[in-house]
């Protein structure tokens, strides 16, 4: 996303209570985040004129949050088929249709009941048709299987140890102690992890992220409105989307990847860091997609904290932690606060950025990293406040 | 009840010879008769140069293990309980293409990167036959 650099922003964010069973329709829960994030910025929900997100199959459409909210002149409604890997590009496509003309305040919302409903860790629908036929008739079928795969060739190539990738697990449950909404909050120690039992090697079950009902919500507009809204703006400074050549033919596919022990991170850096025209060393705190701890040490060489190979020590080094130099996921992350795709780290960036985040905030955070994806597709923003 | 039965592959006009050739024991891949490019999996045109020519040729169906997997949990549970654990691989075979199988015949936690293995052919549900490895013997 070029061109654009701080001239739309967040001006509102909102979340549900994150359970293992909402008990409702997730219509019910887009609903609730959206309306939260429209009174978190000060705005009349009927005045908004644009409504994004992104699903399975498993949410509720945009289109029918909007009437459900009586929202009255929709000028872009638009759901996108993905999953980890869209929870940034509903943002930046937000920022584009603004700037299109096609609308002034655009709610993003990601909701799903990933416990009590449609659950993606369990397992895929077990026809074995187009690419599938090639992979789930030998027993490969769940994400947590297809993602061991990469982790897998990080050991393989750079032999990263089970305590580097433990020490992702461990550091983001302490981050989550200290956040009442996460679903997970009691402190887990090495030999936690160590002990914690295999799923599918080399992840153990606390390499795994939760599953979880709920929803969340950001308001979007641009700089101008933004700043005559309730709350600090948190401006969108770059952001980029897409990965490498054969990103397959579903979001499992990764049959002709080029190298595992990579992700999309490696092909998009460049557009990210040079959209927002700042780097790696200017970030303050950074919420990186962490369906499985190894995404976060794929995700850090990719982006440029650490070079290739060196995420593990990196992480364990303890730099990731919330006094370290690169604080990280301070809300607890997808392993330890909530599942809700990678969304619930835009609102844990701009809380951040706003100085609301209690025991956990991170002083003095400026610049923040969202990023959003694990395989070979992904997006990611970098946000100021 | 199909909820309790393991995955089939369901063949289609570009896969058809594929699984043809797995049941009369042959490991298919495309080549495209322009540019020589193999791929898998078969589709009809070729990403590189788009031309729609393609010959099967016959794998030698030795490879090389690129990353692997044992699956420790079943999901789902009853269809795989008894299998765990499991090993899933990619594997390189030797005319440049990776694919998905199992590696069967040793001990999951012996499989190790770049090991070599053969296939070997197993008949499935359905009346489909999948291409599966094991550890090749003999020189490497
Ligand atoms: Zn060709």
């Amino acid at each position: 996303m070029y061109g654009l650099r701080d001239k739309y922003a967040i001006a509102g964010v909102g979340e549900t209570a994150y359970t293992r069973n909402s008990g409702v329709p997730v219509l019910d829960l887009a609903v609730e985040a959206c309306l939260n994030a429209a009174r978190d910025a000060g705005v009349d929900v009927k005045d908004v004129d644009g409504i994004v997100s992104y699903n399975f199959g498993d949410s509720a459409p945009a289109i029918a949050v909007a009437t459900a909210l009586g929202i009255p002149n929709v000028g872009y409604a638009v759901d996108f088929a993905g999953g980890g890997n869209a929870a940034n590009l509903i943002t930046l496509s937000a920022a584009a249709a603004m700037e299109a003309g096609l609308a002034k305040k655009v709610l993003c919302f990601r909701a799903m009941n990933g416990r009590s409903g449609f659950r993606l860790g369990g397992g895929r629908e077990m026809l074995a048709r187009g690419v599938t036929q090639h992979t789930a008739p030998f027993g490969w079928i769940t994400y947590p299987q297809a993602m061991a795969m990469w982790a897998r060739r990080h050991i393989v190539k750079y032999g990263t140890s089970a305590e580097e990738f433990g020490s992702v697990a461990v550091t983001f449950r302490e981050n989550a102690s200290l956040n009442e909404r996460a679903m997970q909050r009691a402190p887990i120690t090495m030999d936690d992890y160590l002990a914690s039992r295999f799923i599918v090697e080399p992840f153990r079950m606390l390499d795994i992220c939760l599953e979880s009902d709920g929803a969340c919500a950001v308001l979007m507009t641009d700089a101008a409105r933004a700043k005559d809204m309730a709350k600090k703006p948190v401006y969108i400074m770059g952001g980029a989307y897409g990965g490498g050549p054969d990103q397959g033919e579903d979001l499992f596919d990764a049959i002709r990847w080029p190298d595992h022990s990579e992700n999309y991170a490696a092909y998009i850096a460049d557009d990210l860091w040079k959209s927002a025209g700042v780097g790696p060393r200017d970030v303050d705190v950074a919420q990186i997609y962490d369906c499985f701890t190894y995404s976060v040490l794929m995700q850090l060489e990719g982006f440029g904290f650490a070079k290739p190979g060196e995420a593990g020590a990196y992480c364990a080094s303890g730099a990731i932690r919330r006094d370290g130099e690169l604080p990280l996921n301070t809300h607890g992350g997808l392993l330890s606060e909530a599942y809700i795709h990678g969304f619930n780290h835009v609102v844990e960036a701009v809380r951040q950025l706003r100085g609301e985040c209690g025991p956990r905030q991170v002083e003095g955070a400026e610049i923040a990293l969202t990023t959003a994806g694990a395989m070979t597709c992904g997006s990611a923003m970098v946000l100021r406040n | 009840m199909n909820e309790v039965s393991k995955p089939i592959p369901v063949a289609d006009a570009e896969t058809a010879p594929y699984w043809d050739g797995c049941r009369e024991g042959r490991l298919l891949i495309q080549q495209c008769a322009d540019c020589r490019r193999r791929r898998f999996p078969p589709h009809r045109l070729c990403p590189h140069c788009h031309s729609a020519n393609a010959d099967w040729v016959e794998a030698t169906g030795r490879g090389k293990v690129y990353s692997w997997i044992v699956v420790n949990h079943p999901v789902p549970k009853e269809v795989y309980r008894e299998e765990v654990p499991y090993v899933v691989a990619l594997i390189e075979l030797e005319e440049g293409v990776r694919m998905v199988s199992n590696i069967v015949g040793c001990d999951p936690h012996d499989v190790a990167a770049d090991m070599p293995v053969s296939v070997f052919f197993e008949p499935a549900d359905g009346g489909m036959v999948l291409p599966r490895f094991r550890p090749a013997t003999g020189a490497a």
